[in-house]
């Protein structure tokens, strides 16, 4: 079994060499061979994938992902598929209608094989928190693969699939993509629909893809964007906000603006991370690259706002699961009874906790001294990433202070987990775009370089980033579970 | 910010969460550490600094008001625990409903 580019696949399919089948019995073939150590995948749809590349092959269909094999979060409804967000409280949920990006990705031609692994609502960092399954590290059984959308980065990074879409609130795709070792971008707030993504906090929530290049991803995203009547926040762009992906992406780094953050805050910072992010900045610099130096002076305070804005929305959110309507309903002679321990019993811990923390920000006395306080943190947060962009193209920094750490290690002390996530959480709250990149090995674990960039460009962290690929200064290594590539 | 039991009880009261005692317990300390560390915003003059709830600028969306389909009932009602006559069906509102 060797690994393929999509831009490959796509084009072994149009030239007629190879079939829809031929990907999709691969994938689910990788599937079982590898994912009974891996636990990716929490739903497995291969019948219902066979069936559809067979249809395929009869039809005159087409489309620019056709025949492609790939999988989608947990968190993102599909019509007759089970969608559970990792939560007891959905564990038999069978939604009615496609979200849009299922729907997106059906009309391009893909082919879904499964609905992986996740946080719980997508609130974690490592997809320990998830109901059902712990996924390990492709490069590591001991190791999480970082979270909340651990199950889609370890299925791209072992070469399960293609490509798999997750979602980013603080970082849950940019991180598990450091972690395992593949490329991930959150794309611009508002670029891609969120219709049919369970709620987790909605001024945050943004869906990108996972994928094993930039290249790949580019191809993605020219399928999953654009305006969406029924998401009221998606965004309506001019035209030449809309254009092509894939188009300018190996114009090189000559002429582009790299911008390093004077007193980056450093705690808990590895080394070895730090050296190789610094080794990537030093490879692009000398491809013809300019080095800036800007300053992001509130970054320290982005992690303490996050986790006051993200639990006050989930809240909010989460209030929708009640047992009324969908969902786990417990048994009880009263209706606010009802509520109450349908809640209790479907909810896990760490979900919990944020609604607990949430309900507090918003509660009567405390809401100004912390939902409000956070909220004009906000700002100054944002307009620091504007300032810093007056006078470069692109931010770089790590995507995490550490590699992928152990099953357990972080488990038991919330704020260490949440601290874990101090380098991704500002471009949500700033709704900027930005992808990990990997660029190096630290005792066999992966580390990801961070690219940003100013809203709705993501041409220019795709080109930076292709960029970067083609320079790897460092040697690559084939994951101990998955696909050797 | 010290965060106790009795607090926890209140909020969970709020958020409709049954709270057994145990998790009370682990919680009151976790949030007093997380309530300790979102402190550090004091520490910046906010005075005058408009909120942020969104990141970009945003206005109300509105779709001209003419009729289209909508899901179909039997689906919309597919996942309902309990369900009579075309209608999700809950335990009885005003029986232990007291505090509603």
């Amino acid at each position: 079994m060797t690994l393929h580019s999509l831009k490959d696949m796509i084009a072994s399919i149009r030239s007629g060499e190879t079939s829809p089948s031929d990907w999709v019995n691969e994938s689910l073939d990788a599937i079982e061979r590898y994912d009974g150590a891996l636990k990716s995948f929490l739903t497995v749809t291969a019948e219902e994938a066979r069936d559809h590349a067979k249809k395929q092959q009869l039809t005159n269909e087409s489309g620019p992902l056709f025949g492609i094999p790939y999988a989608l979060k947990d968190n993102m409804i599909t019509k007759g598929i089970r969608t559970t967000a990792a939560s007891r409280i959905l564990e038999n949920y069978i939604p009615p209608y496609d979200g849009t990006v299922a729907q997106k990705l059906r009309q391009s031609g893909g082919i879904l094989v499964g609905k992986t692994n996740m946080d719980e609502f997508a609130m974690g960092s490592s997809t320990e928190t998830s109901a059902f399954q712990k996924t390990a590290n492709p490069y590591g059984a001991n190791y999480v693969p970082g979270g909340s959308s651990g199950g889609s980065a370890a299925a791209v990074a072992a070469g399960l699939v293609p490509f798999a879409l997750g979602s980013d609130t603080g970082g849950s795709i940019r991180q598990p993509a450091a972690f395992c070792g593949c490329f991930g971008i959150k794309p611009t707030y508002g670029r891609v629909s969120r219709y049919g993504l369970i709620a987790f906090a909605s001024s945050l929530d943004q869906i990108g893809p996972f994928t094993r290049s930039a290249e790949d991803a580019a191809i993605v995203l020219n399928a999953i964007c654009g305006y969406d009547p029924m998401d009221s926040t998606s965004a309506k762009l001019p035209a030449e906000q809309q254009v092509d992906f894939t188009a300018g992406i190996d114009a090189g780094v000559k002429g582009i603006r790299i911008g390093i953050v004077r007193n980056l805050p450093e705690e808990g910072l590895q080394p070895a991370v730090k050296a190789a992010v610094d080794g990537a900045v030093r490879a692009l610099q000398g491809a013809g690259a300019e080095v800036v130096e800007v300053e992001l002076p509130h970054m320290e305070y982005a992690v303490a706002t996050y986790y006051l804005i993200a639990p006050a929305e989930a809240s909010s959110n989460l209030a929708r699961f009640d047992g009324v309507r969908y969902g786990r309903r417990a048994e009880a002679s009263g209706v606010i009874d009802m509520f109450e321990r349908s809640r209790s019993e479907g909810f896990g811990m760490e979900v919990k906790r944020r609604i607990i923390i949430g309900t507090y920000a918003l509660s009567s006395g405390y809401y100004d001294a912390y939902y409000k306080r956070a909220q004009q943190m906000r700002t100054k947060i944002r307009q620091d990433y504007e300032q810093a962009f007056a006078s470069c193209d692109v931010i770089l920094m790590p995507t995490a202070p550490t590699t992928a750490f152990q099953f357990g290690e972080k488990a038991d002390n919330p704020l260490q987990m949440y601290l874990n996530d101090i380098y991704t959480i500002p471009a949500n709250l700033a709704g900027i775009p930005g992808a990990s990149v990997p660029c190096g090995f630290s005792d066999g674990l992966p580390i990801g370089l961070q690219i940003l960039a100013k809203p709705f460009d993501e041409h220019s962290i795709l080109r930076v980033a292709h960029a970067y690929e083609q320079l790897r200064t460092f040697t690559w290594q084939a994951p101990v579970l998955g696909v050797a590539r | 910010m010290k965060i106790t039991e009795e607090t926890v009880s209140h909020v969970a009261r709020l958020a409709r969460l049954a709270m057994p005692d145990s998790e009370k317990a682990l919680l009151a300390p976790q949030l007093s550490d997380i309530l300790d560390y979102a402190e550090t915003l004091q520490r910046v003059d906010l005075t005058g600094v408009e909120p942020t709830s969104h990141p970009f600028q945003q206005t109300n969306v509105l779709r001209d008001d003419v009729v289209r389909d909508s899901l179909p009932r039997d689906a919309a009602l597919m996942n309902a625990p309990d369900s009579e006559a075309g209608q999700v069906r809950v335990p009885a509102v005003l029986e232990g409903g007291s505090e509603a």
